[in-house]
């Protein structure tokens, strides 16, 4: 019989205001307790804090500390500037202090006992100056360097960790990354209530930032290791959403912008907020599709969002020209956005944080991803799978249709190359070609189209000056 | 023995058992061998926390070597007379 405990529904949580990372963390860091952020050089430790610092203060009206024990002012400044942080704009208004504190071993000798009230006294001060609720110290290991007395430091940080429990003050501590431990000096012993590890690796000279809660007392937390973005957006975490299949669906029908198409769905084109696969060989005219789905949506007035994995876009702008699909008007009004991209630039992780982002920025009302078998290039099939079933879980969720366009082989079973993934879409166009005498004849059929009494014939694909065209089949000159 | 002014700080934070030893230690050693050549300037980190932020201090006590110039720092209650003579410059290491 499980003995019941009574569990207090959730402790008190400070939002970090980093997206993402207060998705993972349940709402934020513990309030009044601290916190331990460890990595490596360069994972993004300090960002992270100063992060945390920034956002309560511009979102949450909770003033901030930064007590520096490594970088100097200038040096820190344009760290952060890099991250469109303005500090001295925050620290003039009042709300912010930062406090560098330098410790030089060789200018010191030590002789007999000692505290570190100096360093209380000085915290003491810049908190009640502000009314601080957060505090970030920068990093703290830097007293090992320049205190010889490890016995009286080692008491005096566990004097600290209980000083500023007792102020109710929300701190982020960060420490070094230890061979074996998770900190040098294993600041993890004086901080029991929750630790955030980061990590920064490359692979294939493609760099991959995580992020992995190691220990939160009292919440739940994703444990996954989580992909994490440091530009000049800020810092962004892309937590991993199970694959719920609670959306809400849609039963609106939307024009796909080819009437053809439409009259095969059964007349009134595609469910909105639906998954659309578009595969073919090369040339079979998947990216035209993949522009008339475009184009309709921004004559409707709405906003799409078109990932180029293959070509720029002034190139897709005049190819499309040629069949008389205009883009370049859309995009000048801002509703279209081409966001361009060499599959190789980035890990799998990062090109969906990237594209989260995007998203999140224009809030679309269509997503293509032209041709999503480049992503393949930087990842496996597995992983290519989990990323675009994260993504078409997140698009779902924000009631987003998506298109994808897939390059197959020339002559393999459409069945086959994209089993991997067909169980995502909802409906899924298959496109071939093929030489008829002199002439190559392109061909579109439906594989399937979830919900909508469609057309099951072969229609001839053709282009012309006025879009795509859709021909029945003249059934026999079909080889 | 060089005729050098020794301009002295020692910051304490409260009057603490520490600060009182040190400040007794500092004494002893400036009579004993800076007779007539010292001032001694006691900075109590309470009074106003921003008066350690210049010279960085962390610890208490410190004592801080203002003069003569490197200004030189030793941190503890002084009870390491040798200690302490080396780091104010008046004994080779």
């Amino acid at each position: 019989m499980p003995t019941s405990v009574p569990v207090p529904l959730s402790i008190p949580k400070s939002p970090t205001g980093v997206s993402g990372l207060d998705e993972i963390t349940a709402g934020g860091l513990p309030t009044g307790r601290p916190t331990l952020i460890a990595g490596g050089p360069g994972s993004g430790k300090t960002l992270l804090g100063i992060s945390f610092l920034v956002n309560g203060i511009r979102h949450y009206g909770e003033p901030g500390v930064l007590m520096t024990f490594e970088e100097n002012a200038a040096e820190l400044a344009a760290d952060v500037a890099s991250l469109g942080y303005d500090l001295q704009t925050l620290v003039d208004a009042g709300q912010l202090v930062i406090d560098y504190v330098h410790v030089e071993r060789s200018e010191i000798e030590e002789t007999g006992e000692y505290d570190l009230e100096g360093l209380f006294v000085r915290l003491d001060h810049a908190i009640r100056s502000v009314g601080a609720k957060r505090l970030v110290l920068d990093t703290l290991e830097s007293l090992f360097s320049g205190l010889a007395n490890e016995t009286i430091l080692r008491a005096e940080l566990r004097r600290l960790f209980r000083w500023l429990r007792d102020r109710e003050i929300t701190v982020v501590i960060t420490g070094e990354r230890g061979e074996r431990t998770l900190t040098r000096h294993g600041l993890e012993e004086y901080v029991t209530d929750a630790v955030i590890q980061l990590d920064h690796r490359v692979h294939e000279q493609i760099s991959t930032r995580r992020l992995r809660i190691v220990k939160y007392r009292g919440s739940a937390h994703g444990t996954n290791e989580y992909p994490f973005l440091i530009d000049a957006g800020g810092i962004g975490v892309l937590p991993v959403t199970s694959l719920g299949l609670q959306h809400q669906v849609s039963s609106e029908r939307v024009s796909t912008g080819i009437p053809d198409l439409d009259a095969m769905l059964g007349g009134d084109g595609h469910f909105r907020s639906s998954t659309v696969l578009v595969t073919g060989s090369v040339g079979t005219g998947k990216t035209t599709v993949a522009a008339h789905f475009v184009e309709a949506a921004c004559k409707r007035g709405e906003r799409c969002l078109h990932f180029l994995f293959e070509e720029s876009p002034l190139q897709l702008i005049r190819n499309m020209q040629s069949v008389g699909i205009d883009l370049a008007p859309w995009v000048e009004r801002g509703q279209l956005v081409l966001h361009a991209d060499r599959p190789s630039r980035h890990g799998l992780e990062t090109h969906l944080v990237l594209m989260h982002r995007a998203v999140e920025a224009l809030n679309p009302s269509i997503v293509i991803v032209d041709p999503m078998t480049n992503l393949l290039s930087v990842a496996t099939a597995g992983d290519v799978r989990t990323m675009l079933t994260r993504l078409i879980d997140f698009l779902k969720g924000r009631g987003i249709t998506a298109l994808f366009t897939s390059l197959s082989a020339p002559n393999t079973s459409p069945e086959s190359a994209e089993a991997m993934i067909s169980s995502l879409m909802d409906a899924w166009l298959v496109m071939s070609a093929d030489l008829d005498g002199r002439r190559r004849r392109r061909w579109l059929y439906l594989l399937k189209a979830r919900g909508m009494a469609h057309s099951d014939e072969v229609r001839e694909f053709h282009f012309t000056r006025h879009g795509v065209q859709l021909r029945p089949a003249n059934l026999p000159d079909r080889p | 023995m060089t005729r050098e002014h020794f301009e002295l700080r020692l910051y304490v934070a409260g009057q603490t058992p520490k600060a009182i030893r040190a400040f007794a230690n500092l004494k002893r050693i400036c009579d004993e061998h800076l007779a007539g050549q010292y001032s001694i300037e006691v900075i109590d980190l309470l009074d106003d926390p921003r008066l350690g932020r210049g010279d960085q201090i962390l610890a208490v006590p410190t004592l801080v070597r203002r003069l003569p110039e490197p200004i030189k720092k030793i941190i503890g209650d002084l009870s390491n007379t040798e200690r302490v003579l080396v780091g104010l410059d008046l004994r080779a290491k």
